[in-house]
């Protein structure tokens, strides 16, 4: 069984239609509720659920510090290469884009990750753009092989890769695989993947699975806002994090909702998510996967990320660039980042905030063993 | 006077064990364990950062508590074994919590995954403490393979929800000869009160106090509930009775 079977089944009910209602279900009586069903997280997603915002985060509020307590992770990402063979017309890595094309050398990489790790960042997540070619599993591999030496943990953020290959990469030292479907609506995700392998709807959806059954200690899934209604994505996004959740118990599983953000690609028929509607949405995952990790990332600006911070929020980046060497390196002719990021800030600068709200910055959480 | 708990042939100052997760600032956690005179206090390892010079946890533990590392993330005895012998060379000594969980739904232990990791680390000379399910068998194989005390759960970890697991509980203080310390679970300090009242040698409280308004008072409250429920314990503490006992008894008129 694939989470493909639950995305058919509600792919088959007209969920339109559900969100359109009137008042699907009870909020007050969800907010008393122990474990949530599909049906709940229709209500919460509808717009029906909008006016119960409040009793909502304070629910969300009381799960998340019960489950993670007052601490957020921190991370930093690390872009290895910007070569990309897919076409995907919301990103600024997209093959047809006039952007120079840069892959960081073993070198490099260790120069990129001291750096990271003088800011005391003991969690890095490093980033490709699809080619096989320039950017091979076995040049991931070295990657990885360099920046061990200085991290306890090292993710991955690449193309969807076969479950040997996971593998391979786990037994390197890798301990989580972020791979995020895009967008879950089969129609509209051809529709944005004009070409490459990408274009394979169902190698992607399964990519998490094939990390989890080769063993990865931590998986993410995430939807990019604004590619279509947000209310069905959101939908697909929590049932697809609460399978994984189900089925591989011993793992950790992590979601994520970027907003479209401006970059070099050619969409822009970008449908709008506002600031209360993330605020929902981030309600509504954290109500029904109550020990769900949710990543914010520097897409969103410094005040908005301190106001979503109580509301469910346990990873945060920092010090974040989206460009190939973006950390130390600095290509006079490659500054182009995959997206705008939105808050600047450094480690330091988020240490600060998140103790000045009484959150406790976790800058190590995890191991070689 | 004399009721002196004994963990691993070390006089143990203090009923009360801390967690250290989940605190909003680890600066918080030294004056936890200063108020309430704590003693043993368990880290687990994947927190700790020995390279960082403002984020290292062994900073806020006073000098005189016993570090005990939990082997948090460890999904089987493997893992566990693993990490406790990292610990060790990364200079946190050989206090060893041995929590071996594979189900990120309730947390709830593997106990036999535990016990393999007991068996091995003991021979190995760690001073071993097991959290597992309240399992009376489970229990007492602990201790025949050398654990120091064992830890059952009083519910699920962080749940608040009390002693839910009395009844196993009671039966492992009874039959078992070695101290028994209710961890997890334990939301309120009449909670902790209540495993003292049953006669278990300690309480390990972590979320209760590190998510507290007030962390530092209601851990000063676990430290007082711990204490008196002890003393009520060892004060031979008459089981309750369904029915009214007269002070006037009904047959007094028989004489002695």
């Amino acid at each position: 069984m694939s989470f493909a079977e639950i995305y058919n089944k509600y792919s088959a009910v007209d969920l339109d239609a559900l969100f359109k209602g009137d008042a699907p279900g009870d909020v007050g009586h969800i907010l008393v509720k122990d474990t949530l069903d599909a049906d709940d997280l229709i209500t919460l997603l509808s717009p029906n659920a909008e006016k119960y915002l409040e009793p909502m985060a304070r629910k969300a509020h009381d799960t998340t510090l019960r489950y993670f307590g007052r601490t957020v992770q921190l991370y930093t990402p690390l872009y290895l290469s910007n070569y990309c063979v897919n076409s995907c017309i919301y990103c600024g890595f997209n093959a047809e884009n006039d952007t120079a094309r840069k892959k960081l050398t073993l070198e490099e990489v260790k120069k990129e990750g001291e750096h990271i790790s003088a800011t005391g960042l003991n969690h890095v997540l490093i980033l490709t753009g699809e080619s096989r070619g320039k950017s091979p599993v076995s040049y991931i591999k070295d990657c990885v092989t360099v920046l061990k030496e200085k991290f306890s943990s090292v993710s991955i953020e690449t193309y969807a890769l076969t479950e040997d290959e996971y593998k391979q990469l786990i037994d390197a030292g890798v301990d989580g695989v972020t791979i995020y479907q895009e967008v879950y609506d089969k129609e509209i995700y051809d529709a944005v993947h004009l070409s490459g392998p990408k274009k394979d709807y169902m190698f992607r959806l399964d990519a998490p699975e094939r990390a989890l059954c080769a063993g990865i200690r931590t998986a993410g899934v995430g939807s990019l806002l604004g590619l279509t209604d947000w209310r069905k994505e959101v939908f697909f996004l929590a049932l697809h994090a609460r399978y994984l959740q189900n089925k591989f118990s011993d793992a950790e599983i992590n979601v994520s909702v970027p907003r479209i953000r401006p970059h070099l690609g050619k969409f822009k028929d970008v449908h709008e998510v506002g600031d209360k509607e993330l605020v929902q949405i981030i309600l509504a995952l954290r109500l029904f996967l109550p020990r769900i990790g949710i990543t914010l990332s520097t897409r969103e600006d410094s005040v908005l990320r301190e106001h979503l911070l109580p509301l469910g929020i346990t990873r945060m980046s920092a010090g974040s660039t989206t460009a190939v060497g973006g950390h130390t390196i600095e290509y006079e002719e490659c500054r182009d980042e995959q997206f705008s990021i939105s808050d600047q800030r450094g480690v330091e600068e988020i240490k600060t905030m998140l103790r000045d709200k009484h959150y406790q910055p976790v800058l190590k959480d995890w191991m070689n063993i | 006077m004399g009721d002196i708990l004994k963990i691993g042939g070390q006089e143990i100052s203090s009923r009360l064990l801390l967690g250290t997760g989940k605190f909003s600032d680890k600066k918080i956690i030294r004056e936890v364990l200063e108020r309430t005179g704590a003693h043993i206090v368990t880290v687990a390892l994947r927190r700790v950062d020995l390279g960082s010079d403002d984020e290292n946890i062994l900073d806020h533990i006073p000098e005189g508590c016993i570090f005990m590392t939990n082997t948090s993330g460890a999904r089987n005895a493997d893992e566990a074994v693993r990490i406790a012998r990292l610990a060790e060379a990364s200079g946190c000594g050989k206090w060893i919590k041995i929590e071996v969980i594979d189900d990120n739904k309730y947390l709830l232990p593997d106990n036999l995954e535990t016990l393999k990791a007991v068996e091995i680390l003991t021979k190995e000379g760690f001073t071993v403490l097991p959290y597992m399910s309240p399992d009376l068998a489970m229990g007492k194989r602990m201790i025949s393979a050398g654990a120091a005390a064992v830890m059952p759960l009083g519910s699920p970890i962080g749940s608040n929800r009390g002693l839910k697991t009395e009844e196993l509980v009671k039966i492992m203080v009874k039959e078992i000869d070695a101290p028994v310390i209710v961890d997890a679970g334990l939301g309120a300090p009449s909670d902790a009160a209540k495993c003292m009242e049953l006669g278990c040698a300690a309480v390990l409280v972590n979320t209760a106090i590190a998510t507290a308004k007030d962390p530092v008072n209601t851990a000063i409250a676990f430290d007082e509930a711990t204490k008196a429920g002890r003393r009520s314990f060892l004060a031979g503490m008459r089981p309750q009775a369904d029915l009214a006992e007269a002070s006037s008894p009904l047959t007094g008129f028989l004489g002695d």
